[in-house]
């Protein structure tokens, strides 16, 4: 590289990466520097206690809560969604009738496209405002009031939805329906980008397998899919991200912020009320570094396990 | 009682810009978003002060200006506009710089160890916990304040302008570091038109209740209705029976954290009445999952004859009340014959105020919250909020509201002591406790007497946890 060019490229660079450090990596190790300390996060004043906060971690039952809780999050998310959005996605660009000219989506799937998509154009304030409408647990709750309105549900005991600790299928019923709007509101966006990966398959691959005789099923699961595993694994990686999180629709929907009776306490959930609530900042950062590690080990082991030749086409 | 609810709708008060962001990035930055929050620099620009006068007794300067924050939620901030004009007619060169928000802890924490507002007001859902506020030594005492004389009469100090129990809930450890501005009476609210068509009288006891509630569900009408998604609000009811079956002790007890405090006969009485009412059915139906405006919503639609809840009732659902709508306050009921402190009320100030150690104007904070509480600020107040005003007197213009009326005639039956109680504000960990067990009593999936052991449990944990500081109250 000519000596010039290097000083081109690093003048272009320079801002952004200050910007980067400045805003990002330094508050990382603020982050990691205060998870050592005592500190309480309205004073200047704090004290080095070295791994405390870390062993406490590891003693406290709440956090061991809230984090298989969001282990159901991490395995249930993104499986739920990325099923929907690759069943849509292949209806929507292969599914359809392929009598005549080639290969095509269902009828009318331009239409269902928007449809689908509509949620992710949503903000998260919208989408909670009207989740909470729908999952209202008296007669006038969307769902319980049409449910009363057909005889399914007693009008002495409507559905708690969010409200509901009790466990179905070993876990909080409150998590379940989080998770329904968690892949309501992620599918749209996904189906979107396996359509465009599919639309990157050459169609001659389908129609040759549709002349030998393939099913609809098997051309999905023995040309889509395989074809598509690198637009998968980076989604499996994102919703992972999204799925330790769920602490907006936690903070919005449940009662307390993670209940009922701590029922839905997420990793944020159990942070910001150790940081906010109980002015333990010290702690509240090594249960954040935790996460952190958590996350970056799950995105390692993924992009791993998911690493295979690539095919040219 | 530094819990008013805001009423602007559930979403500000539960903070999403927090929330949204959070969700946005995914998960590894949330690392970053509380570190962003950390302070090193000092701070200690302390603007000038002024001569000390009989008519600027906080001796503040006369010029600079003042940061004051208030909360925009159930009581609006066109009251604390009008407060900016009341002090500028005696420091007409102090620029006050007044903004509101409903995000006090989001805006406010980040900048408390450097370079905070110099008087804020600590209210809604996201406000900073008192606790650890004091614990962190971030807080200016207020006495100066208190003894100063106060705005309208050189002869009368601050603290004597003030309603019973104002200084005491401001109070940690002896010294007054919060001054909660608003007045509120709390109690079971019902709609005399109701009442009066159907007959019925307002129950006075737990006993009159149960006698009562079956002919209210036999009307078709749910006897009781309360805010379930926000356990808080059923905790003023409870904390109140408890109050009044067990004497101002139980409760002492409790704040204490006394060994055995909820293990009494007086306060499993309390704890087995209110299981009563979940456990016969009089609860309205999904009661236990609505946010306070839903729930007083379906009060005001009929759905339910009574609600628990403070005097900001009126303000806060103004746009929604039905014409014919008597909206009237009642106090909370007796527990049984026998109650040690029958009669007793639960009123007291909420809606802290607070001026930061590090304020830079902190006489100047100060000094507008002594303007705030002079006669015609708070008047303008309670004419604005259809609230009471912890200044004494603040309510006497106002007559065209049935539910201030009614809230003036329950504090004159008012005996005794007015329940107060601090554990909530003291120790994060019980309040969290507290307010799910409540969650899960109103619910009915948890009997009063599971209740006791949980929240025994829990006041023993922090009684015994050294980490955690502690405060004592005997009054």
């Amino acid at each position: 590289m000519r000596h010039g060019k290097a000083r081109f490229i690093t003048s272009f660079l320079f801002l952004p990466v200050l910007l980067y450090v400045f805003y990002v990596l330094w508050p990382y190790a603020q982050d990691i520097g205060y998870s050592l300390t005592n500190w309480g996060g309205y004073s200047d004043t704090q004290e080095f206690v070295g791994l405390d906060n870390y062993v406490r971690l590891v003693k406290d039952e709440l956090i061991r809560k809230a984090f298989w809780h969001s282990v159901f999050f991490l395995v249930t998310v993104p499986v739920f969604t990325i099923a929907l959005a690759l069943l849509f996605a292949f209806l929507l660009n292969v599914g359809g009738r392929g009598s005549r000219a080639g290969v095509r989506g269902v009828w009318g799937s331009n239409v269902y496209k928007v449809i689908f998509f509509f949620p992710q154009v949503l903000s998260l304030v919208l989408v909670a405002i009207m989740w909470q409408a729908i999952y209202r647990g008296d007669s006038q709750g969307l769902l319980n009031g049409i449910l009363m309105k057909i005889g399914l549900v007693d009008a002495d005991k409507p559905l708690q939805f969010v409200a509901d600790p009790t466990p179905f299928l070993g876990v909080p019923t409150v998590l379940w329906f989080l998770l329904l709007i968690a892949v309501w509101g992620g599918t749209g966006f996904y189906m979107v980008l396996f359509s465009a990966a599919m639309q990157s398959i050459p169609k001659d691959i389908f129609e040759a397998a549709t002349l030998d005789g393939a099913s609809r099923i098997s051309a999905f699961f023995r040309i889509t899919l395989p074809l598509l595993r690198d637009s998968v694994s980076v989604a499996w990686v994102y919703l992972g991200f999204i799925a330790l999180d769920m602490y907006a629709l936690v903070y919005v929907m449940t009662p307390s912020q993670g209940g009922p009776d701590h029922a839905s306490e997420v990793f944020a959930s159990v942070i910001n009320f150790t940081a906010f609530n109980k002015g333990q900042f010290g702690y509240a950062c090594a249960m954040a570094v935790a996460l952190g590690i958590f996350t970056l080990l799950l995105a390692a082991v993924q992009l791993r396990v998911t690493r295979r030749e690539r095919i040219e086409y | 009682m530094s819990q008013l609810p805001d009423s602007t709708s559930d979403l500000s008060r539960r903070n999403l810009l927090r929330g949204t962001a959070a969700a946005g990035l995914l998960a590894t930055p949330a690392v970053g978003l509380l570190s962003a929050c950390a302070g090193s620099s000092t701070g200690d620009d302390k603007a000038d002060t002024g001569a000390k006068t009989s008519d600027n007794p906080l001796g503040v300067a006369d010029s600079g200006q003042v940061e004051v924050v208030v909360f925009n939620g159930g009581l609006g901030d066109a009251y604390a506009k009008f407060d900016v004009t009341v002090f500028n007619k005696k420091h007409a060169n102090v620029k006050v710089n007044l903004s509101s928000t409903q995000k006090i802890k989001t805006e406010q924490q980040p900048k408390f160890s450097t370079t905070p507002a110099d008087l804020i007001n600590n209210a809604g859902a996201d406000i900073m916990a008192l606790d650890t506020l004091v614990n962190e030594g971030a807080l200016t005492e207020l006495t100066p304040l208190l003894d100063a004389p106060s705005w309208d009469d050189p002869n009368q100090k601050v603290r004597d302008t003030l309603l019973p129990g104002t200084v005491n809930d401001g109070t940690f450890d002896g010294k007054v570091f919060v001054l909660n501005y608003a007045y509120t009476v709390f109690g079971m609210w019902y709609n005399q038109a109701l009442f009066d068509k159907n007959g019925w009288t307002m129950p006075t006891t737990f006993d009159e209740f149960f006698a009562l509630a079956p002919k209210i569900k036999a009307a078709g009408t749910a006897p009781f209705a309360f805010a379930g998604k926000y356990p808080y609000y059923m905790r003023w009811a409870i904390m109140s029976w408890i109050w009044k079956s067990g004497g101002k002790q139980a409760v002492v007890d409790i704040d204490n954290l006394k060994p055995g405090c909820w293990k009494t006969p007086e306060v499993m009485a309390a704890l087995e009445a209110t299981e009563k009412i979940v456990k016969d059915g009089y609860t309205l139906a999904g009661s236990a999952t609505l946010t306070h405006t839903e729930s007083q919503q379906a009060w005001l639609d009929g759905k339910a004859a009574i609600l628990p809840c403070g005097t900001w009732l009126e303000n806060e659902m103004r746009q929604t009340i039905p014409s014919g709508f008597q909206m009237k306050l009642a106090n909370f009921w007796d527990v049984s014959a026998n109650d040690k402190a029958k009669g007793a009320v639960y009123a007291g100030s909420g809606e802290n105020w607070i001026v930061p150690k590090k304020a830079a104007n902190a006489a100047g904070g100060m000094e507008f919250l002594r303007a705030m509480f002079s006669v015609e600020g708070a008047g303008k107040f309670a004419e604005l909020t259809s609230s009471l005003s912890s200044r004494a007197g603040s309510g006497d213009k106002v007559t065209n509201s049935t539910a201030l009326v009614s809230a003036g005639e329950v504090m004159k039956k008012a005996t005794g002591d007015l329940v107060s109680f601090k554990h909530p504000d003291w120790y994060a960990d019980v309040d969290k406790a507290e307010q799910n067990a409540i969650g899960e009593l109103m619910a009915g999936r948890m009997t009063a007497a599971k209740f006791a052991d949980t929240l025994q449990a829990a006041t023993d944990k922090v009684a015994g946890d050294s980490s955690i500081k502690k405060f004592t109250r005997d009054a």
